[in-house]
């Protein structure tokens, strides 16, 4: 009689040494005998616990974690694998404060289910969505999509039916539907944790995608960063295949739909879409005047879907359970849930799927336990790299599209890194015009020139030289940046900046300003 | 150094395994990459006339792309993450260890010919801070101690 127990093989869990873990567990069952089904299944995404394990029992799932190697001994001592008592038991997994208190719609297969067998994704309500949209024709699928207020999640939060619609209304005896799976802001992962751990939901919502629109091929641009995604994507897309879900007639309903994987290389501009688009033509990585939008002249010049990960993994249940189900979560303008991640200097860091609405405060303090390092927190950095600074006085703000543009801020992909009170914010702001010197594509001058120009100007501003003008100099190229660049790499490269300069202004040899 | 004939043909297998799909040219680069863990700058004049594209283009796209290397790199490429959440949790730190004890900069290999040091902009392990990658090997939560027991993991292994 043979226990289940699950090891993740989420490049994170691996970090933290997941396949030593495997590998020891693998052994000392050999060595004592015990018949153990071991399944890698993708993380739960509650990193402070990886090496999380999970044994099956009649009560449900429960877990051990932090695991390591030198644990392994003690745990069968412990006949873990019957649940049994132990210093790093956490008990049932789904009832840890952290995860019961989510909302996964986008996530609800991650770290539950073996991500390469098709088995388990459709015992899990896998390809229901398909199968609906299978029945409909394709303003039903564009209007379901529309009607659930479904905005892109890559970050610009464009209504995802509206682009949808552009692609489905423009003629063309070809169409694409291209997946931005170059997730490239610092303190994301989301996109990562899905396509190593629940391919089959972005497979299953790129094909609902070619229905929607009449595409027939779809690519999906993954960064050369993700070797782990890498391998179990081509896994699931050629399971996929084998089972009449990817190809020709595709579950016998004569339609056709082809997705490959194809690597960038270690381009950031290249997760903007028209820089994407360059780059899967073998070009180099410039970015487009829009317009023409890609959704009339995309990849090759033809009508292309391009959406981000999570957007397209959130299409299966949109069409499984309905517009108004998605529709229902949320607050204001930004329905439906996001997949937050909680990064950088945070004790419990990890994912964190919630409707709009919860605060920074919240994520940072009762999901994340505070800093790591036991110090304030002092800056947040949300959106990625080109995502404003937050100071403490701003962490009530709701996470909602609309009410972070109002503070200048940038809710993005939902990447949240924690700075402690070691920061220099003159250190960071520097760092945010290097990497858009490092990443610029070159084509525009605001970016190309000003972001150089932006290090030497905060060099002299750190080394106290003529300290006032290039404080009001760097002011003046922000705005030059801001109003002028061709993208949002050198558009937003002033957010991190201004947010740094206006919310810690002493960083920098400046007077904090009264509070009005 | 020229390629020999030989080189040259192998080339030209390796890029007519992928010239025909679409869009072909990364793809064309990862392979000949993949194969021999840079891009021969003898080998761009064949990839442009296999792919009909002119020289600059090719050298335009190679030279592009961070990730893609016109030297050979040393056995092992160390991708040491320098982002924000990295940034965060000591990663500035690591890295001035990291290049005391190689005794390298970024882009250089090691004297011995073991180790490539490379920047690397997320590697999406932001929840385990700081990382690095040794070859296709992820590393979360790396002190400089941890460092340097990756180091001798990796060269006792090699």
């Amino acid at each position: 009689m043979s226990a289940t127990i699950y090891i993740p093989c989420d490049s994170s869990a691996l970090s933290l040494g997941a396949e030593r873990v495997y590998q020891a567990i693998s052994n000392e069952a050999a060595s004592r005998g015990v018949d153990l089904r071991i399944i890698r299944n993708g993380s739960r995404g509650l990193y402070w616990l990886e090496p999380l394990v999970e044994v099956a029992t009649p009560d449900g799932r429960t877990a051990y974690g932090p695991v390591q190697v030198r644990d392994v001994p003690s745990l069968f001592d412990a006949s873990f694998w019957n649940g049994g008592d132990h210093l790093l038991r956490l008990g049932l997994t789904e009832e840890i404060p952290y995860l019961k208190n989510q909302e996964r719609l986008t996530f609800v297969r991650v770290g539950v289910t073996d991500p390469l067998s098709l088995e388990d994704y459709l015992t899990h309500d896998g390809y229901r969505g398909l199968r609906r949209a299978l029945e409909l024709n394709p303003e039903a699928i564009v209007k379901e999509v529309t009607d659930s207020g479904l905005r892109g999640r890559g970050g610009a939060a464009f209504p995802t039916g509206i682009k949808w619609n552009t692609v489905l209304k423009a003629p063309a005896d070809q169409k694409y539907v291209v997946c931005n799976a170059d997730e490239g802001d610092s303190g994301t992962f989301s996109d990562r944790m899905i396509m190593e751990g629940d391919p089959f939901v972005l497979i299953e919502g790129m094909t609902i995608a070619g229905l929607a629109v009449g595409a027939t091929q779809g690519y999906i641009y993954l960064r050369v960063e993700y070797p782990h995604a890498h391998r179990n994507l081509n896994a699931a897309i050629e399971a996929a295949y084998d089972a009449g879900y990817l190809g020709r007639d595709i579950l016998g309903s004569e339609k056709t739909f082809d997705l490959e994987v194809r690597l960038g290389a270690g381009a950031y501009v290249c997760g903007e879409e028209t820089s994407l688009l360059e780059s899967l033509e073998g070009k180099r990585g410039l970015v487009r005047f829009k317009p023409p939008l890609p959704a009339i002249q995309g990849l090759f010049g033809q009508p292309t879907i391009i959406n981000n990960v999570i957007s397209l993994a959130s299409v299966p249940i949109i069409l499984d359970r309905g517009a108004e189900f998605y529709r229902d979560f949320g607050m204001g303008r930004s329905r439906g849930t996001l997949p937050i991640q909680l990064a950088g200097n945070v004790k419990r860091t990890g994912l964190i799927e919630k409707a709009f609405g919860i605060t920074l405060r919240e994520l940072l303090y009762d999901y994340g336990g505070g800093s790591a390092s036991g110090r304030t927190i002092r800056a947040v950095q949300v959106g990625g790299p080109l995502g404003a600074y937050l100071p403490e006085s701003q962490f009530d703000v709701p996470l909602d599209y609309e009410a972070y543009a109002a503070i200048w801020a940038v809710l993005g992909h939902g990447g949240i890194v924690a700075f402690d009170d070691r920061v220099n914010m003159a250190r960071m702001a520097r760092y945010a015009m290097e990497f858009c010197a490092i990443e610029s594509c070159g084509k525009c001058t605001p970016c190309r020139i000003g972001s150089t120009r932006g290090v030497e100007v905060i060099d002299k501003i750190i080394a106290r030289r003529e300290h006032a003008e290039n404080m009001a100099l760097l002011r003046d190229l922000c705005d030059t940046m801001l109003n002028t660049s061709l993208c949002a790499l050198g558009g937003m490269t002033p957010y991190p900046v201004l947010s740094a300069l206006n919310h810690f202004p002493e960083d920098f040899g400046a007077i904090r300003a009264e509070a009005a | 150094m020229t390629a020999s004939p030989w080189n040259r043909d192998h080339i030209r297998d390796i890029v007519r395994g992928s010239k025909e799909r679409p869009g072909a040219l990364l793809v064309v680069l990862h392979a000949v990459q993949d194969q021999l863990g840079y891009i021969p700058p003898e080998s761009v004049p064949l990839i442009a006339d296999e792919l009909n594209l002119s020289r600059a283009e090719v050298h335009g796209v190679v030279s592009f792309y961070h990730y893609f290397r016109d030297t050979p790199p040393g056995r092992h490429t160390i991708h040491l993450c320098r982002a924000e959440s990295c940034q965060a949790m000591n990663g500035g730190e690591l890295e001035e260890h990291a290049k005391k004890r190689l005794r390298i900069d970024y882009h250089e290999t090691t004297e011995d010919g073991a180790f490539t040091l490379e920047p690397v902009y997320c590697l999406g392990n932001c929840a385990c801070s700081p990382a690095l990658m040794v070859d296709q090997e992820i590393f979360g939560h790396v002190t400089p101690e941890r460092f340097d027991e990756i180091l001798e993991e990796t060269r006792s292994t090699s």
